[in-house]
């Protein structure tokens, strides 16, 4: 049951072949089982089974909400979430608790979706390993496999021992872990530089980046205001178009959502690709590729191709330089989301506090890690005029 | 424009320069700590000799220019829901946006853009259709975010002017009129509070002003003195309190002035300019800036040089005093707000077709919303009533005074020249004497009428009407005519009866008949009258 996809579940619930609750039992009691993956930093059992109750309600009266009611999910712990701790993985924000949701949560719990919990990520969602967090990595499920377990018995000079693992990739990698595990069936994920396509891709789920503007940011705890989404993983591409729907349009709260009417759409069941175009940049066949990347590259072009698409090389010719632009970019804007963590209205505070200065450095001292740090410190540097 | 600066100030008694003797000196003008150069070159002397002057010989001419922060009056904060209010309970108007939570997103208030565009137009300033937000990043407690929220780049508005009135007493009671370019305008967010407790050794922060909406009029240095920046501020404030934008109460906090004062010598290149901070009231300001002239003028004369630096006004002993934690300069790391799309301001050619209207400013339908402002309801008081320009000017600078006498001129058929000695001699001078403002009159407009009207048909002499005055000024609750009647300060109308008390008195005082025949001096004894 747990491996189904949102949008077979969602046909399941709706034919009585399962409950709500009983659905929500089993993603917690796996969540229990795979608990030494760390994708979880709050599970929050009681809500979750609270919701999966008022779920059953709906679904008995024949009232559902839509293809959300009653699915489990999960949010990275970026979100803001009312009432429920939001870390950001960080000492900063460690007991933090938000009064109120953010958009696209508010709009998950509006279609009937059962929160499961609130993923582990990088600090701030900064990194592409989720290693970076006070709550220790996140472990790549896929590591836990059996092709994977069978691979190394196979090779014993690279044996690992158990405390062996492979990492999920960042920074929504708990997210990514929780929908790959089956202890939940889509997650949000936020993406700025790849944070929520990167762990997809390691740990083999679909990881949607939305066009910036189309979902809503209010709440979400921003690392680059200008380039931030709310990322969507799911195990099915029908499923994350799903997810997608539900949570797309203009939200008064942000400005920098479009603002024409956003109209859902839906996949068609058979895909054709005989119009499409598809665009293969020249630029990344960059140095240092390896084989087995070019290999599977060349492959994804070839499938296109033999499907009736028209498939060109394009050229990107500024690629060379977009990770340093982006570097400056990100840490500016970092330097600056980062000077409201003061210890003041919220969060973490220190108790060195002689004078404001005094506190100020401290606090921020202690509730950011090195990583945090450097780009704060990166960031003003660009900053500055002189 | 430094030429505006240059000439003699009409309101200063700084005199011209006609002495011989004179120091050369070169300032390199600069904002910022580099060293100064300052070359004493030989005194030149001519071959005449020259009489000793008592005052001051070398001419120093002040610079000033104003950065004024105007609270808007509207319901809500610039970029959040909360309320705006005074001297509400501490950090009771603070959203989750306010309290700088994060994930929280700044949304613009429609009040505060059209606030802004009303001031621009009043101020004849360019309207930029497309301004941007930008964030002026400095670490505060009463600055929750650690940024500000302002317009840097590219402001709502540029390049207006600003049209004041000087009263020059010495001479003829005459209004001067003098313009002052307004360089821009922009919107800003307001910072909290601090209260700091020494006694305890900590900071109590109130989050209430945090994100009002502030209007920042920067005005360029074309003013010279104490006098012209407090008239150039009172006008403002009218013009502000007429469009309804800003309350101007420069107790409450709602106008805030910084003023950036430099003293040079005319011909010679700017000196080196401090700001001025904390200044409260509209009275404070024309003394803080005439003591920092004086202060840069006294350093610049015994040899010193002046420090770009920011210094604060201390109201009780009169001085400013360097503010100790403004030292250095500050960068503030500007940078461009994310979250704020450009702001767009339509005219009636402009506005898309299909637009919201909820969703769009339009500039050419605020023009034909505004208000009639000071300079235009001054010219129309000269025309309506022919009263004098200085009176209106009167009429329009005291808050009420204006409303007070078109009452009283709908109610008598007094000339209004008459009711304008009335009001502002008598009735101002009473009220400035017991500092009252009009609204606190113990004469209300209607027994002024009264007594006007009594005066008119010559119930009463004009000396009598001066006792009436008095009287009801006390606010006894009687009426003109009562204390007429009360009193017995009535003119006799009859003729006959005053033509016998005159023949009684005729009759009691030969000698004095006899002297006034003589010496054809007039002179009425007392008892007549």
């Amino acid at each position: 049951m747990l491996g189904l996809t949102l949008r077979e579940v969602s046909l399941a619930l709706r034919e009585g072949k399962v409950s709500p609750t009983e659905l929500c039992q089993r993603c917690l009691h796996f969540i229990r089982k795979t608990k030494f993956l760390n994708a979880y930093v709050t599970v929050t059992e009681e809500i979750a089974l609270k919701q999966a109750e008022q779920a059953e309600k709906r679904f008995l009266k024949g009232e559902t909400l839509g293809p959300l009611d009653g699915i489990p999910i999960a949010v990275k712990d970026n979100f803001s979430t009312a009432s429920i701790q939001t870390t950001c993985a960080s000492q900063m924000l460690k007991g933090y608790i938000p009064p109120f949701n953010a958009t696209v949560v508010q709009k998950l719990l509006d279609q009937g979706a059962v929160l499961m919990g609130k993923t582990n990520l990088d600090e701030f969602a900064m990194g592409s390993g989720s290693t970076d967090t006070i709550f220790g990595p996140v472990r790549n499920p896929w590591g836990y496999s059996r092709q994977y377990q069978e691979r190394c018995a196979q090779n014993p000079e690279d044996t690992k021992d158990s405390s062996d693992w492979l990492i999920t990739g960042g920074s929504s990698g708990g997210s990514a872990a929780s929908v790959a595990s089956l202890t939940c069936f889509a997650s949000l994920g936020s993406d700025t530089g790849g944070s929520t396509r990167n762990p997809a891709a390691y740990c083999g789920v679909v990881g949607l980046k939305p066009t910036y503007g189309l979902l809503s940011r209010h709440g979400l705890i921003p690392l680059v205001n200008s380039m931030d989404v709310p990322g969507i993983l799911t195990r099915s591409v029908h499923d994350a178009a799903t997810v997608l729907g539900v949570l797309g349009g203009h939200d008064p709260k942000d400005s920098t959502t479009v603002p024409e009417p956003f109209k859902p759409f839906s996949l068609p069941d058979e895909i054709d690709v005989r119009n499409v175009c598809v665009g293969i940049p020249r630029e990344y066949h960059a140095p240092g590729l390896s084989k087995e990347i070019l290999a599977h590259w060349t492959k994804a072009a070839e499938l296109f191709e033999k499907a009736g698409a028209r498939v060109v090389e394009v050229s990107l010719p500024h690629t060379q330089h977009s990770i340093v632009c982006y570097h400056v970019l990100c840490t500016a804007e970092v330097a600056s989301n980062m000077a409201r963590f003061d210890g003041l209205e919220y969060g973490h505070r220190s108790t060195i506090d002689s004078s404001t200065e005094v506190m100020y450095a401290s606090t921020r001292h202690e509730g950011f890690n090195d990583v945090v740090r450097g780009r704060i410190l990166s960031g003003n540097y660009f900053l500055l005029k002189q | 424009m430094a030429a505006s600066s240059a000439g003699v100030c009409t309101a200063c008694t700084i005199f011209r320069l006609s002495g011989r003797y004179w120091f050369s000196r070169t300032f390199s003008y600069n904002n910022n700590f580099s060293s100064r150069n300052v070359q004493t070159t030989t005194l030149h002397c001519q071959s005449q000799p020259q009489t000793k002057r008592k005052t001051d010989p070398r001419k120093w001419v002040g610079v000033v220019g104003l950065e004024i922060h105007a609270q808007i009056h509207s319901n809500a904060k610039l970029f959040s829901e909360s309320g705006v209010h005074f001297a509400a309970p501490p950090n009771s108007l603070v959203s989750y946006f306010d309290a700088s939570l994060p994930g929280t997103l700044p949304v613009l208030n429609r009040r505060c853009v059209e606030a802004a565009v009303m001031t621009s137009l009043a101020l004849n300033c360019t309207i930029n259709k497309k301004s941007l937000f930008d964030r002026k990043h400095y670490f505060y407690a009463d600055l929750p975010a650690g940024y500000q929220i302002t317009q840097q780049r590219l402001p709502i508005a540029v390049a207006g002017s600003l049209t004041y009135n000087l009263l020059v007493r010495q001479k003829w009671n005459q209004v001067v009129t003098k313009t002052v370019r307004i360089k821009q305008i922009q919107l800003e967010q307001d910072s909290g509070k601090s209260l700091h407790d020494d006694t305890r050794s900590q900071t109590l922060i109130d989050l209430n002003r945090a994100g009002v909406g502030l209007m920042e009029v920067v005005m360029e240095p074309d003013m010279c003195c104490g006098e012209e920046a407090a008239a150039a501020v009172r006008e403002l404030q009218l013009i502000l309190q007429a469009l309804g934008t800003c309350q101007g109460n420069m107790a409450e906090g709602q106008l805030r002035v910084d003023a950036n004062v430099s003293v040079h010598q005319p011909g010679e290149p700017l000196g080196v300019r401090t700001e001025v901070k904390n200044i409260n009231s509209a009275r404070f300001l024309a003394r803080a800036i005439d003591y920092e002239i004086q202060r840069q003028t006294d350093v610049l004369e015994s040899g010193g040089w002046i420090l770009n630096e920011t210094r604060s006004f201390d109201y009780k002993s009169g001085r400013t005093t360097p503010m100790r934690d403004k030292e250095g300069l500050q960068d503030y790391r500007f940078m461009p707000e994310p979250n704020l799309p450009p702001l767009i301001v339509y005219d009636n050619k402009t506005v898309p077709a299909h637009a919201d209207p909820q969703q769009v400013v339009n500039i050419d339908q605020i023009r034909e919303r505004l208000p009639e402002l000071p300079n235009v309801r001054r010219s129309r008081l000269v025309e309506q009533y022919g009263i004098l320009p200085e009176h209106s000017f009167t009429l329009v600078n005291e808050d009420g005074l204006m409303e007070y006498f078109v009452s009283v001129a709908r109610e008598t058929k007094a000339e209004p020249r008459k009711i304008i000695g009335w009001i502002i001699k008598d009735l101002l001078g009473l009220l400035k004497q017991h500092s009252l403002n009009v609204s606190q009159s113990p004469i209300s407009p209607m027994s002024m009428a009264e007594l006007l009207n009594l005066l008119e048909a010559g119930t009463v002499s004009s000396s009598a009407a001066k006792q009436v005055f008095q009287e009801l000024w006390k606010g006894a609750g009687s009426s003109a005519s009562q204390i007429v009647q009360k009193l017995d300060l009535g003119l006799l109308q009859d003729r006959s009866t005053l033509e016998q008390i005159c023949r009684t008195v005729i009759d009691s005082h030969q000698e004095e008949v006899r002297a006034v025949r003589g010496w054809g001096i007039f002179h009425l004894p007392s008892k007549v009258e």
